[in-house]
């Protein structure tokens, strides 16, 4: 459904991406992941037909983004990172608006409002002024704008930045209904939230793509060296004794930050080993009261310098053999 | 037509804000007082030809009304969409640079109108009580008209160069006000020189016009200021392209 190749974008001298080439097929979803500044939000503008690449050629739904950019602009609903509407139309009128500026005829324009304004749960602010709603209102709005016409493609920049983590689970929960029916890009820079919602990951820093996985792969992958929390109600040092007796464990360092009172510790054990029933079966065994034992997960800076550490080429994983686990 | 789409937004934003109002009534107040001191003036010591007595005092000065509220009103076509960051939407949308272009034009031209057509009433009533030759006062209509035009155009491009309304509308200032004073000061210049600038000042070509003169010469001047200008516009908008949405 999306074809990216070779995308290149300069600013002047600065080059916002390099070289980004990457394929969504029919009824993904895709994760953009990448710090602010990584050039997740060119990538998508340049496939909303805002600015064409400088060089490399982009395909939605089979039209060139430069040549047939109209068509192209046709097909794909746009939610971008800086929420911007008019504040001083209510939401249905802005809705009209959209709809008329989309081209959809005007026998369909008011189904396809009332869809847009259903999926979003915005029905019960439709006649507000936009300008008097709350923020996670407009962050609707600015969604229902994009799905209105229920444009193939959804390309949707940072959609849940700034929400409450109510409004966060109702935005992941609508887009996941998307699901199978539209193509979704969907860019943020919150590793759970591709977790939650997406089929596949593009990991891009620096205006290049690191990584592209499921989610699952990923996080595997990243675990190589795994670390652990571990917090003992005993005597600290008779645990890390214990502790870096057990075959797998590499170091046993103190955890910053512990209450006196209680010995914490980051265990870090050999690769692809998990030895959580282990730990905690050691410190069972030795009577001492187990306070807290979870995995230490890695932070977006931790992937990055892990994938970029690792100077890894970039793995691509084909849409067939995500879909192939995915049913398996 | 999807510039009719953009025109409507832009025309109900307007009627929506205050904004509108108060030009309105401001330019309707001032250009009614002047007809009426020119009226006064005019059958105090102005003779018997209207067209170069009354038409052009009471064009001369609508002028100046026009120069004093169109920046006000072309200041937010763009800075405005690009200050609340609603111009990225409009280029997602499957709708052409010229089309936007056009509709807030467009937007800006009727609302103009819709300012003029108010004033006529004063000729009007002044018609009532005395029979006088309409057409000088129509062509000094077309006039004023082209005048807006050509000021709506340059406005409109200078919004598109920035987000800041006020620099919007000082620059548009500047810019017609520059093109009035081009010719205030014949000596100041060689003849030659004053001979080309004399082609390029707006007011003298909208002076000929409030004499009751319809020039073809004047039109094409006008003619092709507005399409420099909206050309301008459409170039300013491409500049996103190769440096990017902010």
């Amino acid at each position: 459904m999306i074809q990216a190749t070779h995308l290149t974008k300069r600013f002047g001298s600065l080059a916002a991406i390099t070289d980004v080439s990457f394929d969504v097929e029919r009824g993904e979803i895709v994760g953009f992941l990448g710090p602010n500044g990584a050039g997740k939000s060119t990538t998508m503008r340049i496939l909303c037909g805002v600015f064409p690449p400088t060089s490399g050629r982009a395909m939605v739904a089979g039209y060139d983004v430069v040549a047939d950019s109209l068509r192209a602009r046709s097909v794909v609903g746009y939610f971008p990172e800086r929420v911007a509407l008019y504040l001083d139309m209510t939401v249905r009128e802005y809705l009209r608006y959209v709809a008329e500026m989309k081209g959809i005829a005007s026998a369909r324009r008011r189904a396809a409002i009332d869809y847009a304004i259903g999926s979003c749960g915005v029905g019960h602010v439709a006649q507000r002024l936009i300008g008097t709603l709350s923020k996670g209102y407009r962050q609707r709005v600015g969604i229902a704008q994009a799905l209105v016409g229920e444009p193939r493609v959804l390309i949707l920049d940072e959609p849940t930045a700034g929400l409450d983590p109510e409004q966060v689970a109702e935005v992941r929960r609508l887009i996941r209904n998307l699901r199978g029916e539209r193509t979704v890009i969907l860019s943020t820079h919150i590793l759970p939230e591709v977790e939650a919602t997406c089929d596949r990951v593009i990991i891009i820093n620096r205006g290049r793509i690191l990584a592209v996985d499921t989610p699952q792969n990923l996080n595997q992958r990243l675990r190589r060296t795994s670390q652990i929390h571990l917090e003992v109600g005993a005597a600290a040092d008779a645990v890390a004794g214990r502790l870096r007796m057990v075959p797998g464990v590499l170091t046993v360092d103190p955890a910053p930050g512990a209450p006196d009172a209680v010995a914490a510790f980051i265990v870090t054990t050999e690769k692809d080993r998990d030895l959580r029933a282990v730990l905690a079966a050691t410190i069972t065994a030795a009577q001492w009261p187990l306070l807290e034992l979870r995995p230490v997960t890695l932070s977006l800076e931790d992937i990055f310098l892990s994938l970029v550490a690792d100077g890894e080429r970039p793995i691509v994983v084909t849409h067939d053999e995500v879909s192939g686990r995915l049913s398996a | 037509m999807k510039f009719l789409v953009v025109c409507r937004r832009e025309l109900r934003s307007y009627f929506s804000s205050y904004i509108a109002y108060v030009l309105l009534a401001i330019f309707l107040l001032l250009s009614g007082y002047f007809f009426y001191s020119d009226l006064i003036f005019f059958v105090l010591f102005g003779g018997y030809i209207l067209p170069t007595g009354l038409w052009q005092y009471v064009f001369l000065d609508m002028r100046l009304c026009t120069l004093l509220v169109l920046p006000l009103l072309t200041m937010r076509l763009f800075a405005e969409e690009k200050k609340l960051g609603t111009i990225e939407l409009l280029w997602t949308y499957p709708i052409r640079d010229g089309e936007i272009v056009i509709g807030k034009f467009l937007a800006c031209w009727s609302f103009f109108v819709i300012m003029l057509l108010p004033t006529a009433l004063n000729p009007l009533i002044f018609y009532r009580f005395y029979h006088f030759d309409l057409g000088p006062l129509l062509a000094a209509y077309l006039g004023i008209f082209l005048l807006g035009t050509a000021f709506i155009a340059c406005g409109l491009f200078i919004s598109s160069l920035t987000e800041n309304q006020v620099i919007s509308a000082m620059a548009t200032y500047g810019i017609l006000v520059f093109f009035w004073f081009l010719t205030w000061n014949e000596e100041v210049a060689d003849q030659r020189i004053i001979q080309v600038l004399l082609h390029l000042s707006l007011f003298d070509h909208f002076y000929n016009f409030s004499r009751g003169v319809i020039d073809t010469q004047d039109i094409a001047f006008f003619a092709l200021f507005v399409s420099f200008f909206l050309f301008l516009t459409l170039q300013s908008l491409g500049v996103r392209k190769w440096r990017g949405v902010r």
